[in-house]
């Protein structure tokens, strides 16, 4: 993935304030990187590059530096978690039983890669290694609950239904 | 012309050095090795030095170094990736592992320090097997594509494979997919290559101070980028090049210089940056009559290697279709044809004669060059003088540095910089006073960055702008336009008020303190700070920390000397430096720091109205007399015309002739408009140059001159180190050497000069010049440089002057005042404008307007407007904008600028179709006639 690729996830107001308040508390304290970036991701659950860039300039830190610390721990992530988690599987049996072209149809209809979330937030999509239910293939799990023998043509209602 | 090399940069690792491979002949790059073992000499025994026993041999190294170093400056190669002189060791790679007695297993020698009686041994079987065994791990990781890669040939890692016989890959591990970054003008990166050895981003944080590059990413996925992987230039970077000079692999490249040639086919060329002052050394790489690239010795010179992205990346010009290459004469339609020498050189003497004849010698003045050698300079005084028979000769030092001159020889004795560029290491605390540092003098910017981050140097930056070095000063303050004094007389009352004056100092070396305290007896701090802006605590602080630092320097340029009052701003800094004492020790000084690569020397060598080479006064009978029996002669004995007033001259018709030789006063002189009908009233203008620039457009006859990269010389840097310029490719066509067309016109004109190569002119000129003296090219080709004073054939050269006395024997406290600049903003024009330099164009654009990359990031001018001034004119970034004088209007792009004071306009001087000097005003310093290029009034409208 390249960091040119990620859209712009839009922000909301309270996020925005949330996140000027972070920064405010720690603006002239030493060493203040790691929680201003911790708390952050907590209240928003990502860490915007607009956001990295803010951080640098009011902190008065390197934006290489902020950036280096946001990619060095796995518990930060540039990519918002979705409020709905896609999950296919991609094992040896899902995959033979259409578990392939189901990952491609959501990707196409969602306009996301595996590891994406959507503009608006609302889906981010992952594909998974054998899950251990292969007599019930293909299948995708959707915020823990499990769709098996899903059809194609089915899978973009089943998404849909989330949509409320 | 240089010897052809087998292979560029490597060096045969010799015999003994490397006793693993006594008998194979190695040839070995790694730059940083190549200086270590010929560049720093070991220090042999003294008090000082500590005695190590390195392969069961004893040696002498000095406490402090890192057994690495002890080992390589002995000449006992240890194999190294990570490590560079220039940089502080990390121990990243763990191929310069030894073993030492008492410490268990291998250590990484880059970052353990030598300790009296070590013991070390750097090549035994258990450490031969180990460094195999890193170098397996790296090369698993690496892909195998010497065949392509442009750094093949000097590679380290290449050459350790070779030499530790690394071919399969032991660890077939996951070899990852990394990215590719070039999406700039200038820099490559090809992290498939990147050993993540750490350096280049050591150089970017530590050296230039740029944080533009970082790790991202962690463990097996780790690589180096630029935040976010945007691309460099939307990042800090300066594009200096540095990271590449210190990539030991291919990783990092030259974008413009890649696939121009193999390193094996190259000559290389050592010779001396043409651009600012700090006169890096540079290594052309010449193919085919074509520079190839560029790099330097790391370790040596002014500069250690490190260069900025002019010296690197802007020598295209060298190469321009648009030189010229033909003598050119305008005939009557006004137009230029191209003719002979013969025909040109025999016109130029025989118009000069006549007007000469007709309206008496000092109706011809000469401009003189401070891009061209010191050889050049010497011979154009000579031929002014003897040949002409005027004093009437200058160049554009006129315009940068004549106050340092009038400002300093009547309190110290002497003009120059009174410490060398190493000697910053010293010092505790240093004032930066209207020096845009990292822009116009990259090199020493950055080696006040190092210094700052490594020795805690403390810096005070003096500028009414948010200049980039700002960012690791400790202090700054913003004073507006043209209230220096003020603040300056503001820190002395501060410092005497509280008792960190140096009595001693005073009293022994110098006079006048007692009336000289009167200057800044009633500037108590609040005054200061009322008169310039300044914020009072800073004030009051920096006080402190300039008045107690136990060595501390000062650094200016422009800021200060481009004022009506700059000589009394100049004489003001020597006296603060004065009643503190910091003059004449390691880091204690005053340092005006010049702007063209050799105006020092075009200074040293007489190309101004009132001295002969070497500041001997032309009104000095004794000094004339040397001159007159040496040149055979009888010289005008009245001092002659500056260029402020040969332009006046030409103006009123006093002046008929010019001649100028590498100088553009089209652009680079106050008020442009009326310099423009000043040439056009002359009789007779010759123009010698390597391209056709605005101020040729007014030549009847041209001359096509050869750059730097065409001819041998000297140039003298700021630091007075003399430094030797080497031929490395052929003027085009016609085009000659300057010192040869002088020669030819000289004799031409009846008073013949024969020198058969510069060796000879630089003979002549330390036979007439005392501190040149003991210069001779066979020294400078032994020992590299030559700081003057250097008077003797034995003399080593000076580094730091006025160490016991001053030059003028006592240091004198000189009053100052503060003075207003002569044009204050008012209804009309309610700004104050002031000019400068950006870091990717030089002076007038005649070089650096013919670099493609350089223009890409630096297109045309920009004035940038403080925001609030900008809200309540209606301007808002990317704007176009008129400024207005009362001389004239000019348009430019608006950058809203938070880097600006309220009140302050700042444009960059450098472009023709928008030239700041046609705002400029032309009133001049009294002593020094140096014009107020730094402040003016003006207004600024929307287009
Ligand atoms: S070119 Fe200079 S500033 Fe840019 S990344 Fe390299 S070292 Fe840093
Ligand atoms: S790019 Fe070169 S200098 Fe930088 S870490 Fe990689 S190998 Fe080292
Ligand atoms: S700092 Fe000056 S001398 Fe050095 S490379 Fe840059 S322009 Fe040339
Ligand atoms: S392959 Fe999908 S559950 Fe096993
Ligand atoms: S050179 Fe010492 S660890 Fe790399």
């Amino acid at each position: 993935m390249q960091i040119s690729d990620l859209p712009k996830y839009p922000l909301s107001q309270d996020e925005i304030t949330v996140i000027n308040e972070v920064i405010k508390k720690y603006r002239d304290k030493k060493g203040a990187l790691i929680p201003v970036l911790q708390e952050i991701q907590k209240n928003i659950g990502f860490l915007p590059v607009e956001v990295q860039k803010k951080i640098a300039a009011e902190l008065n830190i390197a934006e290489k530096e902020v950036y280096g610390v946001a990619t060095f721990y796995s518990f930060f992530s540039m990519i918002p978690r979705g409020k709905n988690d896609i999950r296919v599987c991609l094992g040896t049996a899902c995959f033979v039983k259409g578990g392939k072209k189901i990952a491609d149809k959501i990707q196409k209809e969602l306009g996301i890669k595996p590891g994406q979330t959507t503009l608006d937030r609302k889906y981010s999509l992952q594909v998974n290694r054998c899950v251990g239910a292969c007599g019930l293939a293909p299948i995708i799990i959707i915020n823990d609950k499990i769709y098996q023998k899903v059809k194609t043509e089915e899978v973009m209602d089943i998404i849909y239904s989330y949509n409320k | 012309m240089p010897e052809k090399r087998l292979i560029s940069r490597s060096i045969s690792v010799p015999k003994n050095l490397f006793p693993l491979l006594h008998d194979k002949k190695v040839p070995y790059n790694s730059a940083s090795i190549a200086d270590m073992i010929y560049r720093q000499k070991p220090p042999g025994k003294s008090s000082e030095s500590i005695k190590i026993h390195i392969n069961n041999k004893a040696f002498f190294t000095l406490p402090g170094k890192s057994v690495l170093e002890a080992c390589l400056e002995n000449g006992i190669y240890v194999p190294n990736l990570c490590f560079d002189t220039r940089l502080k060791s990390q121990g990243a790679c763990r191929l310069c592992v030894v073993e030492i007695e008492g410490m268990p297993g291998a250590v990484a020698s880059c970052v353990t320090a030598v300790k009296e009686g070590m013991k070390i041994k750097t090549d035994t079987p258990y450490i031969r097997e180990m460094v195999k065994v890193n170098l397996e791990l790296i090369i698993s990781d690496h892909p195998l594509d010497c065949m392509t890669c442009q750094a093949c040939g000097y590679c380290v890692l290449q050459d350790l494979a070779y030499i530790y016989d690394v071919k399969d890959i032991a660890y077939s591990g996951k070899v990852h997919e990394k990215k590719v970054f070039s999406d700039n003008p200038f820099i490559r990166r090809d992290n498939e290559k990147c050993i993540l050895c750490g350096r280049c981003v050591r150089m970017c944080d530590g050296v230039v101070g740029a944080n533009a590059i970082g790790y991202a990413g962690r463990g097996f996925e780790s690589e180096i980028i630029p935040a976010f992987e945007q691309s460099l230039l939307d990042t800090d970077c300066v594009f200096c090049g540095n990271c590449i000079s210190t990539c030991p692999v291919g990783a990092l490249q030259s974008k413009p210089y890649i696939k121009k040639a193999r390193i094996w086919e190259t000559e290389e060329v050592k010779t001396v940056c043409p651009y600012c002052g700090v006169g890096c050394v540079l290594n052309l790489q010449v193919k085919n009559n074509t520079i190839v690239n560029v790099d330097s010795d790391i370790g040596g010179n002014p500069n250690k290697g490190n260069l900025c992205v002019k010296g690197k990346f802007g020598l295209d010009f060298v190469s321009s279709p648009k030189r010229l290459n033909s003598p050119m004469i305008k005939d009557k339609s006004g137009k230029f044809k191209k003719t002979g020498w013969e025909k040109s050189v025999s016109e130029v003497s025989s118009k000069l004669g006549s007007i000469i004849k007709k309206y008496g010698p000092d109706s011809v003045a000469v401009l003189s060059s401070a891009k061209c050698t010191n050889e050049e300079n010497y011979l154009m005084s000579k031929f002014a003088r003897a040949v002409i028979g005027t004093n009437n000769i200058d160049h554009c030092a006129r315009l940068c540095h004549a106050s340092t001159v009038t400002g300093l020889i009547p309190t110290f004795g002497s003009g120059a910089m009174t410490n060398s560029i190493d000697d910053i290491k010293y010092a505790d605390a240093a004032i930066i006073i209207g020096s845009n540092t990292t822009e116009a003098h990259p090199v020493i910017g950055y080696e006040l960055i190092r210094c700052v981050q490594e020795n805690g140097l403390k810096l005070i930056v003096i500028d009414p702008r948010k200049i980039p070095i700002t960012k690791y000063a400790e202090l700054h303050l913003r004073q507006k336009p043209g209230t220096d004094i003020a603040v300056l007389l503001g820190l002395m009352n501060e410092i005497y008020k509280n008792g960190l004056v140096d009595r001693d100092f005073i009293d022994s070396r110098t006079e006048g303190f007692e009336t000289f305290k009167a200057s800044f007896a009633d500037y108590s701090a609040e005054k200061a700070a009322g008169i310039s802006g300044v914020d009072i605590d800073s004030l009051i602080k920096a006080a402190q920390i300039y008045g107690k630092a136990k060595n501390a320097l000062i650094f200016y340029a422009m800021g200060i000397t481009q004022h009506t009052c700059g000589t009394e701003n100049v004489m003001a800094i020597a006296d603060l430096a004065m009643m503190t004492g910091n003059v004449g020790r390691p880091g204690a000084g005053v340092n005006p720091l010049r702007g063209q690569n050799n105006v020092q020397g075009a200074c040293d060598m007489g190309a101004l109205p009132n001295m002969f080479s070497g500041y001997q006064g032309v009104e000095n009978d004794n000094m004339r007399w040397r001159f007159e029996k040496r040149w055979e002669k009888t010289l005008p004995n009245k001092n002659g015309f500056t260029i402020t007033e040969i332009i006046e001259g030409a103006a009123a018709g006093r002046i008929k002739a010019m001649y100028i030789m590498g100088e553009n006063p089209m652009i680079s002189d106050p008020d442009i408009l009326h310099i423009a009908s000043a040439l056009k009233k002359l009789e007779f203008l010759v123009v010698q140059d390597i391209f056709l620039t605005e101020t040729a457009e007014f030549a009847d006859i041209i001359l096509p001159g050869a750059c730097f990269a065409e001819k041998d010389g000297t140039f003298t840097n700021t630091d007075r180190r003399v430094q030797r310029v080497r031929k490395a490719v052929k003027a085009p066509g016609l085009a000659l050497e300057d010192w040869k067309i002088i020669c030819m016109l000289s004799s031409a004109m009846g008073y013949s000069m024969d020198y058969r190569n510069p060796s000879e002119i630089m003979d002549e000129i330390s036979s007439v010049t005392p501190i040149y003296g003991g210069i001779s090219y066979d020294r400078l080709e032994e020992e590299g440089e030559l700081r003057w004073p250097c008077r003797q054939h034995n003399d080593p050269g000076t580094s730091i002057l006025h160490t016991i006395n001053f030059t003028g024997g006592k240091g004198r406290f000189i009053p100052v005042t503060h003075t207003p600049p002569a044009e204050m903003p008012d209804d009309n024009y309610p700004f104050i404008l002031t000019t400068g330099r950006i870091l990717y164009q030089f002076h007038t654009r005649t070089m650096t307007g013919k670099v493609k990359g350089l223009n890409e990031i630096a297109p045309a001018n920009i004035a940038h407007i403080n925001a609030e001034d900008a809200e309540s004119s209606g301007i808002s970034d990317g704007d176009k904008v008129i400024l207005k004088s009362r001389r004239g209007q000019i348009t430019a792009g608006a950058n809203v600028d938070a880097n600006i004071k309220k009140g302050v306009v700042f444009i960059p001087f450098h472009y023709a179709d928008s030239p700041a000097n046609m705002l400029t005003n032309p009133a001049y310093d009294k002593k020094a006639k140096i014009p107020e290029l730094k402040a003016c009034a003006v207004k600024i409208m929307k287009v």
